[in-house]
């Protein structure tokens, strides 16, 4: 399978290439950065100094090689170095304690999402003109629209002001203590309908838009006319020959949002003050914790990596093309 | 009118042989128009176009890219997308499996849907292009003939293995995709299954064009074999008269949407009638003549948005006079032809009779005739 | 030569009215989404050049009296006030300046890099190909946000500019894969080999010939990148990466966040920037829907050929057959809105030549 190999190929190419900038943005930023950032911190402790050493690898001896050699070192045990914020706490704790959080929501939401999206945009284009048709620039809006911006008015009419359905804030009701237990899970579930609904209802937009123009595209192929004249049923021509092609191009489509939908569904967190890595962030950027900040940024791009290569996989599976094609 | 369309019927094969040319007609296309409903306008792709197939016998529809070739056999199965509209005529087909004969631009879409591909097939011009890539060859048999045919899974492949034997393809391929097969092989894949529910009727949209010419020979030698011993009827259509010549039986010539010139094989090569037959026959060598000079035709087609009054192809013709842009087109029995099915819409050329070295004669002074009266001998012999 | 004597039959059609006029004017042949599209984008710039003249307060301004503060849309402050007693209309106004400056100057700049990037790489090809598209291809996959958060965040300073040139430099990828391909067909046609042949030097064959083609491509490109900029922007200043001191539509709902408007139910304050963004963001996409349409023609005709005499239908149902012209069923309702179209006036009157030539050629 060459082609799933050389898209593995181009992940490690795009992961090294993120570490490597990690690395040397702080020693690229104008004027002695590294300098800068220590002066923010005028009253660390010993330790806490050390920290930030490490992680800007000026502590460390030896040239700027060995400094990157032993950053790579450090990323690939998991050691992303001390938390100045929430010291003396190892980032890689905090980003242990916020991952399932954010990865459980974000995660099921957006395939959902997109399951929903494309199966509407497939009724859409099917069916052009139809009533799905005029929901077309309400879409839009909605697509348009900042997650995190959704989030505000669906809490602000459903559960502060308005109604009092769901729950304001957090991942869970605020006397529990996190465990496997039906009460934990269910109050978890709870307060994670409405961030999940706020995911869904924005994303959900724009897949159902991107499937329809595809599938309007794909109706206009030979294949599909050919379906038609060979008196096949209704439902084989809409889905084997329509949207089975249509669905190629969304999964790339897919793949190219994947990025943009995960930053803004943790933005989003904030919001509700979700305990993933949202609020993570929102910490680290406000109190200027480097090595959190930096932590969060290679979290989160390996997790898109990693479902980009999954999207890769689906589409071998649903493409024969690709399988003997060399593509990149 | 009854039709045994609402239930499939099992494949009725008969013993192999071709049927004779005459008696009804399976597919009697009357008066057909179809325009393109544009903002700008009605585009009259066909015009009042009436054309008869006959069991086993190969029609050949001629005409440059833009004549309405094409949309008349799509519009024939109701396949023309919006903003098509069939605005006159009828389609009557008359194939064995029906109890009587059926309009097709009458029937509801469950009974089209159970006509097409089982009573009228296509072969599509460019096979990459129509056949669908995600699907193995195996499953684009076999859903066609499971949606027709009342037969059961492990049927259903031997049938199209059986198929894949017919024209000549490796039962192997049944498992590869069309990307992975060449070109002819494609197009053997599209013949192969245009003729998976044993139907009356292919029409064969330049199924060649796209080939080379070696493969080409092979394919059309193919479907004319398949052609006697399964006896279904072909309107074949192309811009290539050479290639009818030897192929079809009947040829119908299409020119700005409207017939031009219909007859035999044989009498459109020997008499052609119409001013743009001869022209088209001429702009092609013949492999056993004499060498001549080729003279194409000049000009473009019409716009179909507004045609000119009267004959289609005046500006074209060499022929022309004033009186062409009053006439109103329709096809005439040609006077001088032994054969009452040849036609013309051109009431005032004659045929060129062939001269004995193959050419036709070129620059004569036309007999001009009323189109009513019938000639005498002095006003023939000139 | 005898001329015939029989009866010629009589002439077609040369009495009936003239057909509808065939060149519909470049306005209206633009998809109604386009034009819809633009016209809110204009409403918007008018309020960008305008609004911070007319704004009645200073945004800034923080009213030292205490009851001013939190105060829900009234005569005084038409969108009410923050916990500091700023009027917030006077800071949408603002905010929406700011924040389409910052769009449009990004898209500017990251439009023009695409368009070297991409065109570039198409015409040198092999390694530099390949090269700048593996580059290309990483920022693509690298996400975007958490990129722009710490790059921004180990910069000194982080004003306006820091922001443009840090949204610029991610957001050129995407244009240059698009142009690239796009640059790579057309320079295989025919007529740049005759540019070649005839001896024009290679950056003038790009510049004369190959990008006037690509207008509506970079186009689209731009109006893309306007939306990611403004969606990214917003993000970022709503975490507070951004310069907190000036009025963007995200500073906006940063303050409203981290001063609790919404717990304490000031709809005021985050409803009517978020609104902004969306609106604009609506603008912009169906911009970009309508210039799609006007490149892919199959998606312009599916939305007209959806009708055809006034009735719907599925693009897959079978010709349909229509001996006459068929009346139109509309209710009063839809006759009454149909009459202010101009589509629709077109399609009646085509409608009625077409009768008036049935019934002539009957006679």
């Amino acid at each position: 399978m060459p082609f799933i190999l050389r898209r593995i190929a181009f992940y490690i190419v795009a992961a090294w290439a993120a570490l490597t900038a990690n690395f040397f943005l702080p020693r690229l930023m104008p004027g002695n950065a590294v300098e800068a950032i220590m002066s923010k911190f005028p009253n660390l402790t010993p330790s806490t100094y050390h920290a930030l050493e490490a992680m800007l690898g000026v502590g460390h001896p030896g040239s700027l090689w060995d400094q990157y050699g032993s950053y790579l070192n450090d990323v690939v045990h998991f050691n992303f170095g001390i938390s100045v914020s929430n010291y003396p706490a190892p980032v890689s704790t905090l980003l242990a304690q916020t991952i399932p959080w954010t990865l459980a929501l974000v995660g099921s939401a957006t395939v959902i999402a997109f399951f929903l999206g494309t199966v509407f945009g497939i009724f859409a284009g099917w069916r052009n003109g139809g009533w799905l048709d005029r929901l077309l620039p309400g879409l839009m809006f909605v697509q348009a629209m900042p997650y995190f911006f959704l989030a505000l008015v669906l809490l602000w009419l459903l559960a502060v002001h308005v109604l009092h359905i769901f729950p304001i804030a957090q991942g869970y009701a605020g006397g529990l203590v996190p465990g496997w237990d039906w009460t934990f899970i269910s109050s978890a579930i709870g307060h994670s309908i409405l961030p999940a609904f706020t995911i869904v209802i924005t994303s959900l937009a724009g897949w159902m838009l991107q499937m329809r123009n595809v599938m309007i595209t794909t109706i206009g192929e030979d294949y599909v006319l050919a379906g038609q004249a060979k008196g096949l049923p209704s439902r084989r021509v809409i889905f084997n020959y329509a949207a089975r092609n249509a669905f190629l191009p969304q999964l790339q489509g897919f793949g190219l949002a994947l990025g943009f939908v995960v930053s803004g569904a943790i933005v989003m967190e904030i919001v509700f003050s979700y305990p993933g890595i949202g609020l993570l962030l929102l910490g680290a950027v406000q109190s200027n914790d480097y090595p959190l900040m930096q932590a969060i940024f290679l979290v989160i791009t390996f997790a898109v990596l990693i479902a980009n290569l999954i999207v890769d996989l689906v589409i071998v599976a649903f493409d024969p093309r690709v399988r003997t094609r060399e593509a990149a | 009118m009854t039709t045994d369309l609402g239930n499939p019927v099992p494949a009725v094969t008969e013993p192999g042989g071709s049927r004779r040319l005459s008696g009804e007609p399976v597919l009697s296309i009357r008066d057909l128009s179809i325009v393109y409903r544009t903002l700008a306008g009605d585009v009259r792709a066909v015009d009042s176009v009436s054309l008869d197939l006959h069991p086993g016998e190969v029609v050949g529809l001629v005409g440059e890219s833009g004549s309405g070739k094409s949309t008349l056999a799509y519009g024939a199965t109701r396949l023309l997308r919006a903003p098509a509209v069939i605005t006159s005529g009828s389609v009557r087909y008359a194939g064995r499996r029906l109890t009587t004969p059926t309009d097709v631009l009458q029937l509801t879409t469950d009974q089209l849907t159970k006509l097409r591909w089982r009573e009228i097939a296509i072969v599509f011009q460019s096979a990459m292009n129509a056949l669908n890539p995600v699907l193995n060859v195996h499953d684009q048999l076999t859903d066609v003939i499971r949606a027709h045919l009342e037969v059961s899974r492990r049927d259903a492949t031997t049938k199209a293995a059986g198929l894949l034997d017919l024209v000549g393809i490796p039962r192997t391929r049944l498992r590869s995709y069309p990307h992975e097969l060449s070109g002819g092989m494609r197009q053997r894949v599209m013949i192969a299954m245009a003729l998976a529910t044993d139907p009356e009727v292919v029409i064969m949209d330049e199924p060649t064009t796209a080939l080379d010419v070696v493969v080409q020979r092979e394919i059309l030698g193919q479907i004319l074999d398949l052609k006697d011993s399964l006896g279904f009827a072909i309107l074949f259509i192309t811009h290539d008269l050479s290639l009818l010549l030897e192929l079809a039986d009947r040829i119908a010539v299409m020119y700005a949407g409207q017939l031009m010139e219909v007859g035999t094989a044989v009498e459109i090569h020997h008499e052609p009638a119409h001013p743009y037959t001869k022209r088209l026959l001429r702009s092609f060598p013949s492999l056993r003549g004499p060498r001549r000079e080729l003279s194409g035709i000049p000009g473009t087609p019409p716009d179909l948005l507004d045609p000119p009054p009267g004959c289609p192809f005046l500006p074209r013709c060499t022929e022309g006079t004033d009186a062409c842009a009053k006439i109103v087109i329709r096809l005439a029995g040609v006077r001088t032809s032994a054969d009452p099915d040849h036609q013309t819409a051109c009431p005032f050329v004659l045929p060129d009779p062939e001269l004995p070295d193959g050419r036709g004669v070129s620059g004569a002074q036309p007999a001009v005739i009323a189109a009513t009266s019938r000639p005498n001998a002095e006003e023939l012999k000139q | 030569m005898t001329l015939g004597s029989g009866v010629l039959p009589i002439s077609r059609d040369l009495t009936a009215p003239g057909p509808p006029p065939r060149q519909l004017g470049r306005w209206r042949r633009l998809p109604p989404k386009a034009k819809a599209g633009a016209i809110l984008l204009g409403l918007f710039v008018l309020v960008a050049i305008i609004g911070p003249m007319v704004a009645p307060y200073n945004p800034s301004f923080q009213s030292p009296n205490p009851a001013l503060s939190m105060n829900a849309p009234s005569a005084a402050h038409l969108l009410g006030t923050t916990q500091s007693g700023e009027d917030v209309l006077s800071q949408l106004l603002s905010g929406i300046r700011l924040t389409l400056e910052l769009g449009v100057l990004v898209g500017l700049i990251a439009t023009a890099l695409s368009v070297l990037v991409g065109v570039t790489a198409a015409y040198l090809g092999g390694l530099w190909d390949e090269l700048l598209m593996l580059v290309s291809n990483v920022f693509l996959v690298i996400p975007a946000l958490p990129l722009l958060i710490i790059l921004l965040g180990y910069l000194p300073r982080t004003g306006q500019t820091a922001t443009i040139l840090v949204l610029a430099a991610l957001g050129w990828p995407w244009g240059a894969r698009v142009i690239r391909a796009q640059t790579l067909s057309i320079r295989n046609r025919d007529f740049v080999a005759a540019a070649r042949e005839t001896g024009e030097s290679g950056w003038r064959i790009i510049a004369f010939e190959i990008v006037p083609n690509e207008v509506s491509l970079i186009a689209a490109n731009f109006v893309n990148t306007v939306l990611y900029a403004i969606g990214a922007s917003v993000a970022l200043a709503f975490i507070g990466l951004t310069n907190t001191s000036t009025w963007s539509l995200g500073t906006i709902m940063y303050w409203a966040q981290s001063q609790e408007a919404l717990q304490l139910g000031a709809w005021w304050w985050f409803v009517p920037p978020g609104l902004a963004v969306a609106l604009m963001g609506t603008a912009l996409v169906l911009l970009n829907t309508g210039i799609d349409e006007l490149g892919n023609p199959r998606l312009r005709d599916a939305n007209r050929r959806a009708k055809v005499d006034g009735h719907r239908l599925q693009p897959t149902a079978p010709t349909p057959v229509q001996h006459a012209a068929l009346p139109q069923r509309t209710s009063p309702l839809t006759a009454f809105m149909r009459s202010f179209s101009r589509t629709a006036y077109l399609e009646d009157r085509a409608q009625r030549v077409r009768a008036a030539r049935a019934s002539e050629g009957q006679r």
